[in-house]
């Protein structure tokens, strides 16, 4: 138990996917320009996350360690992700269109997000059961909706503020998410590895 | 477009990682080092043109619905290449890249030449922008990783560069060094752009002048 609980402060804080690891930074720096679009990029992170390295976990485990295909990983793992995303979104939508409304035009998005695929391989790298990698998913999902929650609330900031030229825009977002890093540095050594 | 711009425009008017803002995952994150950049952007270049090509190829038979699930497949078979001749040949580098070497395939920059150019154009121009955008990658990756290298760690492809008393400013090697180092390289690139623009302009006006004045003298 206490293990998991390390597992999910690492992946949300410590290693956060975003800052730390530098997963998934086009949509971080494509969606993050309100408050409003980055929860409903965040959602359909975690959601699509959660799912992607559950399935793409399972797929290792079953048929490619048993029948010995393991340098087949990144053609398999990329292409669970995109059915899985195109599933997702065909279910939604006739499941719950209210939810397909909010997170619709970011799902197809999530293909190209690396750190949907970079999740699923990390697990197979760290070695984690299917319990571990679950909560190792959800918490990636989550630190991801953290850090692009306050990213975009600091950028709905840079309307009021006199920026010079040069550094309008990717620039001084950048800038940003590097001073955000920083910050999230503090949270090294929360816990013992 | 000639071959020539087709070649350049990668390099600077439309640099994939400066100018478009794509690919900046591996960018950030194996930008700290030289070794590791060069390495990077190589195989990057290699995956790039590897399905540039195959695309340029099939463009003809792919149904317009399924292709990209084909498009995806094609990078993944050459980033695969790549993992293995890595893997097999240069296992240090193989060891630093880590866990970009499979992100290639997620890398914003081969799936968008593939859409927007190889699925359009013939082979040979599909091959000269592939090089060209390789080409742009590689510099700006190299020389993020010269900067971060030169600052945080006092080195440059494992060369020391000052006496020891240089205290190295270790953040930029970490990962906010890598958002704040690029970010200042993308207000520097932007700087120099406004700077032509200007210039531009301030030539234009000065030949209209001339020709008003010109004009004005034979009234």
């Amino acid at each position: 138990m206490g293990n998991l609980i390390i597992i999910a402060i690492d992946a949300m804080l410590i290693s956060n996917i975003v800052l730390m690891r530098f997963l998934g930074i086009c949509p971080y720096m494509g969606v993050s320009k309100k408050q409003e679009t980055a929860v409903g990029m965040g959602f359909a992170v975690i959601f699509v996350m959660t799912f992607a390295t559950l399935i793409s976990f399972i797929v290792q485990k079953t048929v490619l360690v048993t029948f010995n295909l393991e340098y087949l990983q990144t053609i398999v793992f990329i292409l669970v992700i995109a059915s899985l995303v195109q599933m997702v979104e065909i279910v939604m939508k006739k499941i719950a269109p209210a939810l397909f409304d909010a997170l619709g035009i970011y799902l197809p998005l999530i293909t190209t997000n690396c750190a949907i695929l970079g999740v699923a391989l990390l697990t197979i790298q760290k070695d984690l059961n299917l319990l571990q990698a679950l909560i190792f998913a959800v918490a990636s999902g989550i630190g991801y909706m953290i850090a692009i929650f306050i990213f975009a609330g600091i950028r709905e900031r840079f309307e009021f503020s006199s920026i010079p030229k040069p550094f309008k825009d990717a620039s001084i977002a950048l800038i940003t998410a590097g001073l955000l890093s920083m910050a999230f540095f503090g949270f090294t050594g929360l816990v013992k590895i | 477009m000639s071959l020539k711009n087709n070649f350049l425009k990668g390099i600077w008017n439309n640099n994939p990682v400066l100018i478009l803002l794509l690919g900046f995952c591996p960018v950030l994150a194996v930008s700290t080092t030289v070794i590791d950049a060069l390495g990077m952007g190589i195989s990057t270049t290699f995956v790039l043109l590897g399905s540039n090509i195959v695309i340029s190829l099939i463009r003809g038979f792919v149904p317009k619905k399924m292709r990209i699930p084909v498009f995806i497949v094609v990078i993944a078979t050459f980033v695969t290449i790549v993992d293995l001749v890595l893997y097999g040949f240069f296992f240090e580098l193989h060891k630093s890249l880590g866990l970009f070497i499979p992100l290639i395939v997620v890398n914003c920059i081969v799936l968008g030449r593939a859409e927007a150019f190889a699925s359009k154009n013939s082979l040979l121009d599909s091959i000269v922008d592939a090089l060209g955008m390789g080409v742009g990658f590689i510099l700006a990756i190299v020389v993020l990783a010269a900067i971060r290298e030169i600052l945080g760690n006092g080195t440059i492809m494992g060369l020391t560069l000052f006496p020891q008393s240089y205290q190295p400013v270790i953040v930029a090697i970490l990962p906010p060094g890598a958002f704040i180092t690029l970010g200042f390289m993308l207000a520097g690139m932007n700087r120099i752009n406004i700077g032509r623009e200007q210039r531009e302009k301030a030539r234009k006006k000065a030949l209209k002048a001339m020709k008003n004045t010109k004009q004005s003298n034979k009234e």
